[in-house]
């Protein structure tokens, strides 16, 4: 492997790992904050790829389709929490897990029956199109690029959001103390509210602008799911530095490993949460 | 843990002689398809039981639970002979004691880990062995292995049953499900079980009672890990391949399901979800192509309404709910209760 392919390789771990990120960093809020298990959480990557295919077809235009999509997904976010999720947090979590799965197939049917279970693909937006040359006459799409870009935006965003604002210093203790927040007269209700929409919106963005990238495709939903959950569990449940840390060592190992040795890439990233949990059973950072 | 009482005892009786009578049935309602559907509910009934050990019982909530089924399914493919019948007491011996040792060296290390982490490394586990399954050629990778006959339990040539035919092997599935129920409703009422019952209570105060409980996790984890194999070894058995997909993470997604489907804790409970989603989606799936649709919104409303699982529709006093691994159960939970 050449100097060239490594730093390409290097960009598609980044750019893989912080699309993880987005979309874990909201199923680690919801379960570090509301200790909700969200298995429906990976729908909403699915139902974002699936706005951004109808909505482009739509609109015409990719960036209108992510405005009006992520408006969509943060009062859809509400509206779920409101209906369904408000009613889980004093259940057991294995009933959790049995309701967030009667939402995925829902949601896996509703999808079929309103797009159908056609694979699709979304066109990249003419600015975004090209690529650009990295040496020895090999070259890199804009597209990833600026996806990479955009999530370190948002990631670096929600740092600041939930480090240095008044409502980041709620979702803090929210996690760890939720009887002490309450009492001291925060909304509670509200802040899980918009907590929760915030997560469903950052998957249904991920899914959005993850579309011209793979195709769009029934059942995308449930391979994130899982490999959120690694993110998730290995950087420690209810942090989301852990996630951030999480999710590019994943892209790392997930992306040589498919390089490097193809028969067993699939193990990889679980041999590493394994060995990882072994290590340390509460994961890498512990929730705070 | 069966309820105690004569009626419970009344009702798997009438309930195993309904079963046991089936295929003798008139044709509308019996019939090969419906048998065959019959031998695929008791054999995820197997399969959810020996979860139920692990996850009803004794609290550990397990998301690999299909590697063990699995292997013993993939254990008759790569023992199963091309041109002639296996030999079954040997395949048989090869998928419950293979699954067993795998779970013997899966629990000993996932052991360390509690609650929802408990979760995710026996996930972890389990598409690991999938991966080995699905990416390497041992078993003819992701395209599955076929069994081409059924499995060959002749007793020193003498032919006692010829699993070919649909209501026999139905007998022979049905004389398996006895077999695995019997024996995890005798381990649950040993002191074995009430041990586990005690751990998933609260591991502290066992451990502090002098209870070895790791080891007594370990050996549920085994056992359970055990049965599973057998339904494995049937399912093999009874579709003649085997493909990888039992080994993901969706079977046992599914198997979680039809335990807390049918409500946790209880033997019955597992039975009675195994029925509820094989018959269900098979229903469902007859109506229309959205089947899953009317699936998912059954099992919300069962979420929403009741609490205790289809389980709890019955007719016995209402148990409090069971405490969750993930948050341990407060110092005034005694664990009182008759669990046997």
């Amino acid at each position: 492997m050449d100097l060239t392919t490594l730093l390409i390789q290097c960009l598609n771990s980044v750019q893989y790992g912080l699309l993880l990120f987005l979309v874990a960093s909201g199923l680690t809020l919801i379960f570090g904050i509301m200790g909700v298990i969200n298995l429906a959480h990976g729908s909403f990557y699915m139902i974002g790829a699936y706005l951004a295919f109808s909505l482009s077809t739509l609109l015409g235009s990719l960036p209108l389709a992510l405005l009006v999509g992520v408006v969509l997904a943060v009062a859809f976010g509400y509206l779920l929490e409101w209906v369904f999720f408000s009613y889980l947090y004093e259940r057991e979590h294995l009933q959790q897990v049995l309701m967030t799965y009667g939402l995925i197939l829902v949601f896996e049917e509703l999808r079929s029956l309103l797009v159908g279970d056609e694979v699709h693909g979304v066109a990249i937006p003419e600015l975004l199109a090209g690529s650009i040359a990295i040496g020895n006459g090999m070259t890199y799409p804009v597209y990833r690029l600026f996806v990479s870009g955009v999530c370190l935006a948002l990631a670096l965003g929600m740092y600041l959001l939930i480090s240095k604002t008044r409502l980041g210093m709620m979702v803090r203790a929210g996690a760890t103390h939720r009887e002490m927040v309450q009492s001291l007269g925060i909304n509670i209700t509200l802040l899980y509210r918009v907590v929760f929409a915030v997560g469903v919106a950052l998957a249904v963005f991920a899914g959005m602008i993850a579309a011209p990238m793979s195709s769009v495709y029934p059942g995308m939903g449930g391979q994130v799911l899982i490999v959120c959950f690694v993110v998730v569990v290995i950087g420690g449940i209810g942090s989301v530095k852990g996630a951030l840390v999480a999710a590019l060592l994943i892209g790392f190992v997930d992306t040589f490993g498919k390089v490097l040795w193809q028969e067993g890439a699939g193990a990889l990233v679980y041999v590493l949460m394994a060995g990882i949990l072994l290590w340390r059973p509460a994961g890498l950072f512990k929730a705070g | 843990m069966t309820s105690n009482t004569s009626l419970s005892r009344v009702a798997w009786a009438l309930a195993f002689m309904l079963l046991a009578v089936f295929p003798l049935l008139p044709e509308p309602i019996s019939g090969k398809f419906h048998t065959e559907l019959l031998s695929k509910v008791m054999i995820m009934a197997i399969f959810a039981a020996s979860l139920q050990l692990l996850v009803g019982c004794t609290g550990l909530v397990s998301l690999g639970h299909a590697a063990f089924f699995g292997f013993g399914a993939y254990a008759v493919a790569m023992l199963a002979p091309m041109s002639e019948a296996g030999n079954g007491w040997l395949m048989l011996l090869a998928a419950t004691a293979g699954a067993a040792l795998l779970a013997l060296v899966i629990g000993a290390l996932v052991m360390r880990t509690q609650g929802i982490y408990f979760i995710m490394v026996t996930l972890a586990f389990g598409q690991l062995v999938y991966f080995v399954f699905h990416d390497t050629k041992i078993a003819g990778g992701s395209d599955g292995a076929y069994v081409y006959f059924k499995p060959d339990f002749a007793i020193a040539g003498w032919q006692w049953i010829d699993l070919e035919r649909a209501d026999r092997f139905y007998w022979f599935v049905l004389g398996a499900l006895v077999l695995a129920l019997g024996s995890l409703a005798l381990l649950l009422r040993s002191r074995f079980g009430h041990a586990l019952v005690g751990i998933r209570h609260n591991e502290q105060r066992m451990r502090a009672a002098g209870y070895p409980t790791l080891l007594y996790k370990l050996a549920a984890f085994v056992v359970a890990g055990l049965l599973a194999g057998l339904g494995g070894f049937l399912y093999a058995a009874q579709y003649g391949f085997v493909t990888p997909e039992i080994l993901s993470w969706h079977y046992s997604g599914n198997a979680l399901v039809m335990i807390i489907l049918g409500g946790l804790g209880s033997l019955g409970g597992a039975v009675a979800g195994a029925f509820a989603f094989v018959l269900l989606s098979e229903g469902f799936s007859a109506l229309t192509r959205h089947w899953q649709l009317l699936f998912g919104g059954f099992i919300i409303l069962t979420v929403a309404l009741l609490p205790q699982g289809l389980a709890g529709l019955s007719l016995r006093r209402p148990r409090r709910p069971l405490p969750t691994p993930t948050s341990p159960p407060t110092s005034t939970d005694t664990p009182r209760e008759r669990h046997a």
